[in-house]
């Protein structure tokens, strides 16, 4: 995510970088790129310009221009203003004193309001809550069981309405009342209404979030915007925070490679916070945001904090530790090497995750690293699948019958197979010089010990 | 959409202007408010102009060549006020959005329409307003549901296609789409069904793998029918910034487009990207979604959108009888 984003301000800041001292000419033309980099980012255009404003009237004040590194001093301001930009404080979601905690979710056509209506449900249970999901959106043919299978997959329970209660808006406020009740009979201390999806001019489909709001006691009104909304994000916002009283923002899709402007603009122009960001398909991909560390990502400076939460979340931690201790030994087993790989599927790509380290996007891209990607690693395990247990353990009596046979199990070819064992063969001879040297530290290797960029790369 | 008589293409274009000027009124405030006020063609007025650009997400670039244009044109003395400027604005989008072909090719025994896109864009329902349409105009289209992934997406195809009167080709969900495709080509076959409409999954453009699974599918209709598929149409949603340019040459990449269907045009996005689709991928938009009834859909016409834009809605450019069939 902010890929485009990101490169484009560190190219801008590369020009600071090669002055000693900076003139508030430099300063003026650095700052034309970073708004450049912001509008291309589909940032909105007051929000960039306002931003600008803000970074000059602190860069030219003598803050700067004095230093002995300006370019430090210039990224750090505009670090500064992101995370105020973004909206300071991480925001979280606002469980009701009493319960239960009612969440609506409002948005667009096709922002993806009943995907996050569920992944919000699994969040809640994380939280420690026992969530049920109300299909309320009688709008969209088919959209109740969507809801229904989503929860079905996901064992949360999903209200629906009765059958010919018809789709008005009378007939929306009786769902989500039926689901209040439901909720206490069943012990649930969290509501889900997932409601139509509706285009702003729509003044009847607002009217009838009014009247849910009416009847029910809303605690959060979540509105869910794709993050590859352009400049509309902003006038949408605003629509559903006057008119439908939105408390704060999901956003979505920021897997893609969208480029966060719906994000960045969001807090500045409307007020409403960006509570969780949505990463992936699957409904644990659902993320709180953090202000600071989305602006450290968005500045190539790296998330490592976010990651290592991922990696806690996959990782299970005993097996992890005789996985390491096996290969500080030099003993790693091919077994281990595809524990890793999943591991590391689970993450993310493996771009994602190189992308939250400190310079790790740089180095996807300026370093030449060839990353394996999704395809790749599964081919990997797909090899080492195809081997028996004697060879996964003894990868040295594989021969080239065994491997054709390997190759011809994994849909792979012969060559294929004889790189991948090369490589952990490499591997080995790697972990074990760390192993001999104690070399305990480095979140790379912590986080990536199967894959060292280039052994792996095609 | 060859058939389409005078009457009903002049009704349209009626439509298309109107659903456009009721949202679009914010774009045609802002050239007022924002650009009008101006006493003069200078540095100020170019600003303003850039902004009004970027607020219609033509994107940096594109705003920055437009303003560029018509700042030489005030440089030689060809505008001097405002008001011109934005006529000339005005004239030249219409020019750049005058050069691409828009019309269908449905040509074929059964010819195949397969939509593209990212989840959300809009694809189920543009499929099932296209079936409707394409009934309208004497066509015998069948939908095949190879959106085999979403939840519900089946259902929510069968809702619609009723509505349309249009049969459905479906599979359980999960199957293969490549499998559901070879069905529906079979069945329409049988049937003496043209054309094929085919649903996609929506996929984030930066998917690989989903892509290769679009590619196989476009593969199994090309094995299956020479020629097919005659369209390959990315649905972007209208409320998409400058991303909606990426997805659309990922699409073209991975796929081969033909075209764009521009969905959600009644809402009170301008699609400036639109031109940008057009100029930098040569993709024409063939057809917009201008609201959620099942004759919401129909070709672009750029005029229209145009006309509703800058707030001309009264203009004296609506097609009479069979001026300049679109197809």
């Amino acid at each position: 995510m902010f890929d485009a984003l990101t490169d484009r301000l560190t190219e801008a800041f590369r020009r600071f970088g090669a002055k000693g001292k900076l003139t508030a000419e430099d300063v003026d033309q650095g700052l034309r790129e970073v708004r450049m980099a912001l509008l291309e980012a589909d940032v909105h255009f007051r929000v960039a310009r306002e931003f600008i404003d803000r970074v000059r009237t602190r860069a030219v004040g003598a803050e700067v221009l004095e230093s002995l590194t300006p370019a430090q001093q210039v990224v750090t301001i505009v670090h500064d203003e992101l995370v105020a930009l973004l909206g300071g404080e991480t925001r979280r979601l606002a469980y009701a004193a009493r319960p239960p905690t009612v969440l609506m979710t409002v948005g667009l056509q096709g922002s993806g309001k009943t995907t996050t209506a569920i992944k919000l449900a699994l969040l809640t249970r994380r939280d420690g809550h026992r969530p049920l999901a109300v299909a309320a959106d009688l709008q969209r043919p088919a959209a109740i069981d969507q809801l229904e299978q989503l929860g079905r997959a996901n064992e949360v329970p999903v209200v629906r309405p009765a059958a010919g209660s018809g789709t008005g808006p009378s007939a929306t406020v009786t769902v989500c009342r039926a689901g209040l009740t439901e909720a206490a009979a069943r012990g649930c201390d969290v509501v889900i209404l997932d409601t139509a999806g509706r285009l702003q001019i729509d003044g009847a489909l607002l009217d009838e979030l009014e009247q849910i709001r009416g009847a029910v006691p809303v605690d959060e009104t979540l509105l869910v915007v794709d993050a590859m909304t352009g400049q509309e994000a902003v006038n949408v916002a605003t629509v559903f925070r006057e008119r439908a009283g939105a408390t704060g923002v999901v956003l979505t899709k920021l897997d893609g490679d969208a480029r966060g402007g719906a994000a960045l603009s969001m807090r500045a122009a409307t007020g409403l916070p960006v509570l969780y960001v949505g990463v992936g398909e699957r409904p644990q991909d659902l993320e709180l945001f953090h202000p600071d560390r989305m602006a450290r990502r968005i500045l190539g400076m790296g998330d490592v904090l976010t990651l290592a939460e991922r990696a806690r979340d996959q990782v299970d931690r005993a097996a992890q530790q005789q996985v390491e201790e096996r290969m500080l030994a030099g003993r790693l087993t091919l077994d281990d090497f595809v524990a890793q790989l999943r591991q590391l599927r689970g993450m993310g790509s493996l771009e994602s995750v190189l992308g939250m380290l400190p310079g790790g996007r740089q180095l996807v891209r300026h370093g030449g690293a060839e990353l394996p990607d999704d395809r790749q690693l599964r081919r990997m395990e797909a090899i080492v699948l195809s081997m028996t247990p004697a060879e996964r353990r003894r990868p040295e009596i594989v021969d080239a019958s065994r491997r054709r046979r390997i190759a011809q199990g994994s849909g792979t070819a012969p060559a294929d197979v004889s790189r991948l064992l090369k490589g952990f063969g490499q591997l080995q001879g790697l972990l074990r010089g760390l192993g001999a040297g104690g070399g305990r530290r480095g979140l790379a290797r912590r986080f990536l010990p199967g894959v060292p960029p280039g052994v792996l790369g095609r | 959409m060859a058939a389409e008589d005078g009457a009903a293409r002049a009704r349209w274009w009626r439509r298309l202007s109107q659903r456009v000027s009721v949202s679009g009124g914010a774009f045609a405030g802002q050239l007022r408010s924002r650009l009008l006020v101006w006493q003069r063609l200078d540095d100020d007025f170019f600003e303003a102009l850039t902004e009004v650009l970027l607020s219609a997400d033509t994107g940096v670039g594109l705003a920055e060549r437009i303003v560029g244009d018509l700042r030489e044109a005030a440089a030689r003395g060809r505008v001097h006020r405002p008001d011109q400027a934005v006529a000339l604005l005005r004239a030249t989008l219409g020019e750049r959005m005058a050069r691409l072909p828009r019309g269908l090719d449905l040509v074929g025994e059964p010819a195949v329409v397969l939509l593209v896109g990212i989840n959300g864009a809009g694809k189920t329902t543009t499929v099932a307003k296209l079936a409707h349409r394409l009934r309208q105009e004497g066509h015998t289209p069948l939908i095949a549901a190879a959106d085999t992934y979403r939840a519900a997406a089946v259902e929510q195809l069968q809702v619609w296609a009723e509505l349309a009167g249009v049969p459905v080709v479906g599979h359980r969900p999960g199957a293969d789409p490549g499998a559901v495709v070879f069905d529906s080509l079979q069945a329409a076959r049988a049937r003496g069904c043209s054309p094929v409409l085919v649903d996609t999954a929506g996929r984030l453009h930066t998917r690989q793998p989903l892509m290769a699974e679009l590619a196989k599918v476009v593969r199994v209709i090309g094995r299956q029918q020479p020629g097919a598929p005659q369209e390959v149409l990315v649905v972007l949603d209208a409320t998409t910034g400058s991303n909606a340019v990426v997805q659309a040459q990922s699409f073209q990449a991975g796929v081969g487009c033909t075209g764009a269907v521009v969905t959600k045009l009644d809402g009170s996005a301008r699609a400036g990207y639109v031109l940008r689709v057009e100029e930098e991928l040569g993709l024409p938009v063939k057809l917009v979604g201008i609201g959620e009834a099942i004759d919401d859909l129909g070709p672009f016409e750029p005029d229209a959108y145009l006309s509703a834009l800058f707030g001309d809605v009264t203009a004296p450019t609506a097609p009479a009888g069979d001026a300049g069939a679109p197809a």
